[in-house]
């Protein structure tokens, strides 16, 4: 009977301290969001309420449901470009090379770039992209344009092409791993019964790494609808996206209340895509032995 | 009677370096149950995989059903395999599982059905079509890679280590299934496995290797009775060894002068001669326990003192001091409860007779030393 609540007593220390962290800086900050999202703003700051305007406004004013739209866009636009790129990337990784030592260090040199400042990434695509940056040297160089374009940088294309190139490793590490563990007889027994290699990739290959695509997909879509620097960085005035909104709410339009809607909304879209994600990756749950 | 595979000095070698399978010859006849035996990393798995194509041999060809196939992918080969760790596809079905090949060739569904069903039914999971292999336990997941593997009437069907993640009960079920499967089919099998009782109870014929090459090849009895070498002598069955020189060599009839006696065995290699050193096989149960002043006859005469008897069930194991060297084995069938009731007890004396024709002899050649 001691022994039992001595092993209690632990137990609650040893989780207390992870829980007290999580309630003091998760739970509150969001309760605190949470409440000012119902204040009303009134000049120069706002009054505490319990009203839905903020929400209403968010819903009807093009504005702002035009922003969260685009940035649902540019999101799902990622995800694709991402698992376009990764896949093939990966699958090479994980089938064709045959030396553990080389694929770890491709590997590694797929992550590294993680280490590196993510505004410093950011930024070198606006040299790359920029009126006098690589792209468009080159083309002036090679003679396709006759003079320097503005048309790759401050845009939707140019926001796509940085964060992809930012979120490949997150769609990669998901797809290395549920690839990697596709046990190799697997495929060996589709060959074997009659199957050639595409089909064995559309018929077994590709649906045991969906676990994977479905991670991958969830990091890039959940990592890019809460990215502000890249439309701050490379996305000129027509790509502003929700968290740009967000931030100039509490910033420069001190609007703290629509800010806190706008960022409850984003919560709830981004709490939406992880619970889909998790049901879909336990219907797909498959035992590889 | 005609070969369906032929392989015909085939080599495999990873990286220039190691040597998986060297110089290997082997025919097949059709219809024929023949199992690869050896140890783990003795090219028995790798020979198998050139068959069905997932190894490319470096040097010698492979032939199926007269055809060279040495090239061919998998895809192009009419064999079929049943894989150790099964390999069920877990994101179909039984019944989507036994069709993906045809299925996926095109072949229309009204004549898949029937073919599944029936392959299903010959390994008595009809009830389990819907069902995912997660559901199914070890003997089940094994019909299923079998029902699969047959569903598309290879030419030879290849079995790699199949029974080897079953217990033991289980394991000597599917050996008879697998056995009546390929009776009543009078397909070809090439079987793998590294478990000797397996081999024997289950083929037509077994063929030993080590190191990459072929030991013996042969009929279980006569791998038992008459090993090629004392490495297949100690590799199948229990085998107690006896080290001796030469006194005397009629014909195959060699006479060894060891443990202070003299015993008779047959030569089973070439190139014995008198003086030289031999080792000498005993199958355990091949001695005769001598009772009280009984006569030996024929067969050569050994004393010991007995050291333990090891109740197996219906027999016993008694192993005897003779002196020097390992215990020697001597399994007893024990009939009736007085059988038991009168063994030896340790530390008595017993005289045990080994007939001639039961004895191999081997040129010593430095292996098994204690």
């Amino acid at each position: 009977m001691r022994e039992t609540t001595r092993r209690q007593l632990t137990a609650t220390a040893i989780v207390s301290a992870p829980l007290m962290w999580t309630l003091v800086f998760l739970f509150i900050p969001y309760l605190v969001m949470f409440t000012y999202s119902f204040y009303l703003k009134k000049f120069p700051t706002f009054v505490p309420a319990f009203e839905f305007v903020n929400y209403l406004t968010i819903i009807s004013d093009p504005q702002y449901y035009q922003v969260l739209l685009r940035t649902a866009k540019i999101a799902l636009t990622v995800a694709v470009c991402s698992f376009l790129i990764a896949y093939p990337l990966t699958y090479f990784l994980v089938f064709k090379v045959k030396s553990a030592r080389l694929r770890s260090i491709l590997y590694m040199a797929v992550i590294v770039p993680l280490w590196v400042s993510y505004l410093l990434r950011a930024y070198t695509w606006k040299t790359i992209l920029g009126n006098e940056g690589i792209l468009n040297s080159f083309l002036v160089w090679s003679g396709i344009l006759s003079q320097p374009t503005d048309i790759f940088l401050y845009n939707q294309f140019s926001m796509v092409v940085t964060l992809t190139y930012i979120f490949v490793p997150f769609m990669v590490m998901p797809l290395y791993a549920s690839l990697e563990k596709i046990p190799r007889s697997m495929i060996e027994a589709s060959k074997d019964l009659g199957v050639g290699p595409l089909r064995t990739f559309w018929h077994v290959t590709l649906p045991l790494s969906m676990p994977g695509v479905i991670a991958g997909a969830t990091f890039t879509i959940c990592l890019t609808f809460g990215d502000f620097v890249a439309p701050f960085l490379v996305g000129g005035p027509n790509g502003a996206m929700i968290a740009t909104i967000i931030q100039s709410q509490f910033g420069a339009a001190l609007n703290w209340p629509l800010g806190a809607a706008l960022s409850i909304i984003m919560l709830i879209i981004v709490l939406t895509i992880i619970s889909v994600s998790d049901r879909l990756e336990r219907a797909g749950r498959i035992d590889l032995n | 009677m005609s070969a369906i595979v032929e392989i015909q000095n085939v080599t495999k070698t990873y990286g220039g370096k190691v040597t998986a399978v060297d110089d290997l010859s082997l025919a097949v006849e059709e219809g024929e149950f023949v199992t690869l035996l050896g140890p783990s990393g003795c090219g028995k798995t790798t020979t198998l995989r050139m068959i069905a194509g997932f190894e490319i041999p470096t040097r010698g060809r492979i032939m199926l059903a007269g055809e060279d196939v040495t090239d061919l992918p998998p895809y192009h080969r009419q064999v079929n395999t049943v894989f150790q760790d099964y390999a069920l596809f877990p994101h179909m079905t039984i019944q989507e599982n036994v069709g993906y090949g045809l299925r996926v060739a095109g072949v229309p569904k009204s004549e898949v059905g029937p073919k599944v069903k029936d392959a299903l039914v010959r390994v008595g999971l009809l009830d389990k079509a819907a069902d995912r292999p997660a559901m199914l336990s070890g003997g089940q997941k094994q019909r299923v890679a079998l029902a699969r593997a047959l569903v598309r009437q290879p030419k030879v069907l290849l079995l790699d280590e199949p029974l080897s993640a079953l217990d033991a009960k289980l394991r000597e079920a599917m050996q008879v299934e697998i056995k009546h499967l390929h009776e009543q089919l009078g397909l070809t099998f090439v079987f793998v496995t590294h478990d000797q009782r397996e081999a024997l109870v289950m083929s037509d014929r077994v063929v030993v290797m080590d190191q990459g090459k072929i030991v013996q090849s042969g009929t279980p009895s006569e791998l038992y009775d008459q090993p090629a070498s004392a490495y297949v002598a100690d590799f199948i069955g229990n085998s107690n060894k006896l080290r001796g020189r030469v006194v005397d060599i009629q014909g195959r009839q060699v006479r060894v002068k060891v443990l202070g006696t003299e015993v008779s065995g047959l030569a089973r290699q070439n190139g014995i001669s008198v003086g030289d050193l031999v080792l000498m096989t005993v199958r355990p149960e091949k001695v005769q326990l001598l009772v009280e002043e009984e006569e030996a006859g024929s067969a050569s005469l050994l004393s010991g003192t007995v050291l333990d008897n090891l109740f197996h069930g219906s027999t016993c194991r008694m192993e005897i001091d003779m002196g020097e060297g390992e215990p020697f084995v001597v399994d007893l069938q024990l009939r009736t409860a007085l059988d038991q009731a009168n063994l030896a007890a340790p530390g008595s004396r017993v005289r045990l007779a080994i007939d001639p024709a039961t004895v191999s002899v081997f040129p010593d050649d430095g292996a098994f030393a204690s």
